[in-house]
C-alpha cells in the first residue's frame, strides 16, 4: 500500500521554531541569529554591539558552541544575560535547544536577544531557530569565494557583515568581485563591510538592527 | 550538512505515519531533496541505512528524487532551469528572479507491507 504524505522533513524543528518565533513576538523581542565561520568574528562583533547598546536597549544573548563557556564568559563580562549552551557535537543550534536556552532568561526584561550560533558555514542556514533575522559574519581572511562555494548560508540571511577589513591591505581579497557573487547568490542581501577592530562600518550595522526592531514596534 | 539529523528526522516521521495506518512495515520512502537545500543525497542515503537497521523501517529502500533549481525571471518572464548557485536568469541575467524549486526538503511517499 503507498500513502502520501508530504511532508517537510523538518517539519518537527520548524513547529519548535515558529513556537519560539510566537514567544518572541508576544514578548515584544527582536531575535537575531548570529552565523558564520569559526574565527570569523562573531563574538567580538557581539561585544561591539553589546556596549554600543548598552543604556539603549535591554539585551540578552544566547551563545552556541559545541563545547566550553568561553564565549559566553566573554559576553557575561559585560553585564548581559547570558546563556550558553553546549551542543555535544551538533554542528549547529536547532529550535529546541534554544527553547531549552530562553529558560535561563527573563523574556520580561529584554528587548533585543542575539543568538550565536555554532561556528559553521554550512549548517547553521538549515534550521530555523525561532529568529526575525539571519545575519552571517564572514572575514576577508576567509577568501572571496565564498559565495559560490557555500551559497545557501548567503541565501538565508538578510545581512552580510564583511569583518576584518582593517586587513585588506595585505590581502589579495576582491571586494567587488565578492559582492558581486554574494548578490548573485542572494540579490536581496544587504552587505556591510566591517572592522570589529577599528570599529569602521559599525555604525550602518548598529542603525539596522535599530531600524529592524522598531520595524517590530519595539 | 548534517545529513544524520535529516535522516532521524525523516525516520521519526515515517514511524508516526506507519503508526497511523496500523504499523504496518515500512519497504519504501520517497523523499524530494532540492538542488539547494544544502542536503546531499548520497550522505542522506549512507545515514538513513545506519538508522534503519531495525525496527518497523529495517531495510526500508530510500527513493531519492533531486528536484533541479528552477527559476522565473521577473524581466524577461522566463521559466528556466540553471545549474546554481548564483541566482540569475541565463536569458537576460536579471537578478531580480524567484525560485521555483530546489529547496525541497520533502517526504512524499512511503509503501506500507499489508498489515493483515
Amino acid at each position: 500500500m503507498e500513502v502520501k504524505v508530504i511532508k517537510n522533513i523538518l517539519e518537527a524543528n520548524e513547529v519548535i521554531a515558529s513556537q519560539n518565533r510566537k514567544l518572541f513576538a508576544e514578548k515584544g523581542i527582536y531575535v537575531l541569529n548570529l552565523m558564520g565561520s569559526p574565527g570569523a568574528g562573531k563574538t567580538t562583533l557581539l561585544e561591539r554591539t553589546l556596549e554600543h547598546l548598552k543604556d539603549k536597549r535591554r539585551a540578552g544573548v544566547i551563545e552556541g558552541d559545541v563545547a566550553t563557556s568561553r564565549d559566553a564568559e566573554r559576553i557575561a563580562a559585560h553585564a548581559i544575560p547570558t546563556v550558553q549552551i553546549n551542543t555535544g557535537g551538533a554542528c549547529h543550534l536547532d529550535g529546541n535547544m534554544v527553547r531549552g536556552g530562553i529558560e535561563g532568561l527573563d523574556l520580561d526584561q529584554l528587548d533585543l536577544l542575539l543568538v550565536e550560533n555554532v561556528g559553521n558555514l554550512v549548517c547553521p542556514a538549515g534550521f530555523q531557530i525561532g529568529e526575525d533575522d539571519k545575519a552571517m559574519v564572514i572575514s576577508v581572511t576567509e577568501g572571496d569565494d565564498k559565495p559560490e562555494k557555500y551559497p545557501l548560508m548567503f541565501q538565508v540571511s538578510s545581512v552580510l557583515l564583511l569583518n576584518k577589513i582593517d586587513l585588506l591591505p595585505y590581502l589579495d581579497f576582491d571586494m567587488e568581485g565578492f559582492q558581486r557573487d554574494a548578490l548573485k547568490v542572494n540579490p536581496k542581501l544587504k552587505i556591510m563591510a566591517i572592522s570589529c577592530k577599528s570599529g569602521e562600518g559599525l555604525d550602518k550595522w548598529y542603525q539596522w538592527i535599530e531600524e529592524r526592531a522598531s520595524q517590530r514596534g519595539i | 550538512m548534517h545529513e544524520s539529523v535529516i535522516a532521524q528526522s525523516l525516520l521519526e516521521i515515517v514511524e508516526e505515519e506507519a503508526g497511523r495506518h496500523g504499523g504496518a512495515k515500512v519497504t519504501r520512502v520517497k523523499v524530494l531533496i532540492g538542488k539547494l537545500s544544502g542536503v546531499v543525497p548520497e550522505a542522506l542515503r549512507f545515514a538513513f541505512e545506519a538508522i534503519t537497521t531495525d525496527g518497523i523501517a529495517e531495510g526500508a529502500s530510500l527513493e531519492i528524487e533531486e528536484i533541479p533549481l528552477r527559476i522565473r525571471c521577473n524581466r524577461c518572464g522566463k521559466t528556466r532551469v540553471i545549474d546554481g548557485p548564483f541566482i540569475i536568469c541565463p536569458d537576460c541575467e536579471s537578478a531580480d528572479v524567484e525560485m521555483v524549486t530546489g529547496r525541497e526538503l520533502e517526504l512524499r511517499t512511503m509503501e506500507l507491507e499489508d498489515g493483515s
